[in-house]
């Protein structure tokens, strides 16, 4: 049986009147993978994830996200993935249950549903006492937990991680990977952008991103090997460094 | 002379009626010419102690100099021979690139014609948009373009506050060569960084978490002074195989570090026997395993747990 897939993207292409942010793409992500996606900044890693959630039209190509079209089925996408990234998650001003509660609600849970969650996440976070900080009084780590545990919090086909872990110290960073581990293992599909190159190591499949084009896909282990290199820090420089756009 | 000494220092914060300690009485000193890096996550401290070295925030206690001048008595003299690169990025958003550097030249009493060599290798990059306004500017154009202004006065010390975050691999890379051929030129260089592995490209590095330093040393010495026997391990079943890793009485810690699982166990002599008991009481393919060396991340996380 083919595995199924919750990303099929084919020459996707985006242009900017004459300039082409993303360069004929084309690439599959299965349900449960944890899928990298790498790229210098400027190499369009952003917009292809705008079209990805439903936020950006492309110029050309075909893609599907958790089996919507993106052209006609935005709104169905929106509700099927969930997002985290470093700059946009959590409300500071409210408290955890708050931002828990505002999130399930949007993301259409009901009450009983809502208060479930709650107590759940509040669990397995061991945020049970903090119900009612303010999400700004939490160290960093805890926040981007608890960003990462919302952002899921419908059970989405698949979740967008923009830069999920820039900052926090390494213990906590890695307590964010096994929960990463942990999500996909459920099933949920994850798709994450990192500048540290270890936590590429972490995905089954990587992408690199390079003037708009995907120049490599595969998993860290093949890429290594492909390029004769031990890190996917050398295998990154190699590409990127190929790369013609100026950063303007 | 040393060119910054800083000797229990002290700092606390009032966030509301709790007081926040940002420093916890940390001692360290940098020699003439050296790269020293300040290596710790958010809210360690680094920016506090940026704040105190560079005489814009005082300190609660303790003593600190800057090329032997007292950050309290002497902040004008320090203000004028060092650089500064905050990491908020802080030049004049509606004035131009070139505007922008020839306004720290001339506050300076310089000339950008003066110092030109000094920063023409990174100002040559960003000149072609020289008549751009700065707020214009993408982050790693904004970087450059700071570090210019930082060097435009030839200082004697550069701080370098978090210069790298955000920014990709590759212009990481190449900031930190730029880096190593300043300090050929003399100039003494405090750099922080929450990216551990930047650790092995300074001369000596401290480790700082929640305020305290938890070893200041030679990036080399900081690894020969991990004391656990470290084992490398990878399967293709990687999250269950960390579960039961983490699950076995034998194990003292396990972390994810890119492909492989690092592990240290409480009796070193009995590791990789135990490593492969724990293979056999699961369902496993492809699995690898090897002891190896640790690396700053490794010690940092083993130093935070003491």
């Amino acid at each position: 049986m083919e595995t199924e897939k919750v990303i099929r993207a084919k020459e996707l292409t985006k242009k900017f009147g004459a300039f082409t942010a993303v360069d004929n793409i084309s690439f599959e992500v299965a349900k449960g993978e944890i899928f990298g996606f790498l790229g210098a900044n400027g190499a369009g890693k952003t917009t292809a994830m705008r079209m990805l959630c439903g936020l950006s039209l492309p110029t050309s190509g075909t893609a599907s996200v958790a089996g919507f079209d993106v052209y006609k089925e935005s709104e169905a996408i929106k509700k099927n993935i969930g997002y985290m990234s470093q700059k946009f998650s959590l409300y500071e001003d409210l408290t955890v249950t708050e931002n828990i509660s505002f999130y399930a609600g949007i993301y259409g849970l009901n009450d009983r549903q809502i208060k479930e969650k709650t107590s759940q996440l509040l669990a397995q976070l061991h945020l049970v006492g903090e119900e009612k900080s303010l999400v700004r009084s939490l160290p960093l780590g805890w926040k981007q937990k608890l960003a990462f545990s919302i952002a899921i919090v419908h059970d989405p086909a698949i979740v967008f991680l923009d830069e999920p872990t820039g900052g926090v110290d390494p213990i906590a960073r890695r307590e964010f990977w096994s929960m990463i581990y942990a999500a996909s293992a459920r099933g949920i599909t994850i798709f994450v952008t990192t500048h540290y190159m270890d936590e590429a190591e972490y995905c089954d499949r990587v992408s690199i991103m390079v003037d708009g084009r995907i120049d490599a896909l595969d998993s860290p282990m093949n890429l290594m090997k492909e390029f004769e290199v031990n890190s996917m820090d050398d295998v990154f420089l190699q590409l990127a460094r190929n790369a013609q756009r100026i950063e303007g | 002379m040393k060119a910054i000494v800083v000797e229990d220092i002290v700092k606390k914060y009032r966030v509301g009626k709790a007081e926040v300690s940002a420093l916890e009485g940390i001692s360290f000193s940098v020699d003439h010419g050296e790269i020293f890096g300040i290596i710790g996550p958010d809210g360690a401290g680094k920016t506090s102690l940026f704040r105190i070295l560079t005489t814009v925030l005082l300190a609660d206690s303790g003593f600190a100099s800057v090329d032997g001048f007292d950050v309290v008595k002497d902040y004008k003299k320090i203000r004028n021979q060092v650089g500064y690169m905050p990491g908020r990025f802080s030049l004049y958003p509606d004035l131009t690139v070139q505007e922008n550097l020839e306004f720290f030249a001339a506050i300076f009493n310089t000339t950008i014609k003066e110092n030109y060599d000094l920063v023409k290798e990174i100002y040559s990059q960003i000149e072609p948009f020289k008549n751009r306004r700065a707020g214009q500017l993408s982050g790693g154009m904004k970087q450059k373009l700071a570090l210019s202004c930082a060097l435009i006065h030839k200082p004697s010390v550069l701080f370098l506050d978090e210069p790298t975050t955000g920014v990709d691999a590759v212009s990481r890379k190449e900031f930190w060569e730029m880096l190593h051929r300043l300090k050929v030129q003399g100039i003494t260089i405090l750099v922080s960084t929450a990216y551990m592995d930047e650790a092995t490209l300074c001369d000596r590095v401290g480790l700082i978490q929640k305020g305290v330093l938890l070893s200041v040393n030679t990036p080399k010495r900081v690894i020969s002074e991990f004391k656990d026997a470290l084992w490398a391990i990878r399967a293709k079943e990687m999250y269950p195989l960390m579960e039961a890793i983490k699950a076995d009485p034998s194990v003292l810690s396990c972390y994810p570090f890119g492909q492989y699982h690092h592990v240290t166990f409480h009796n070193k002599a009995e590791s990789k026997a135990q490593l492969e008991r724990i293979i056999k009481n699961g369902n496993y393919t492809d699995v690898e395993i090897f002891p190896i060396q640790a690396n700053i991340e490794d010690c940092f996380m083993a130093l935070m747990k003491e």
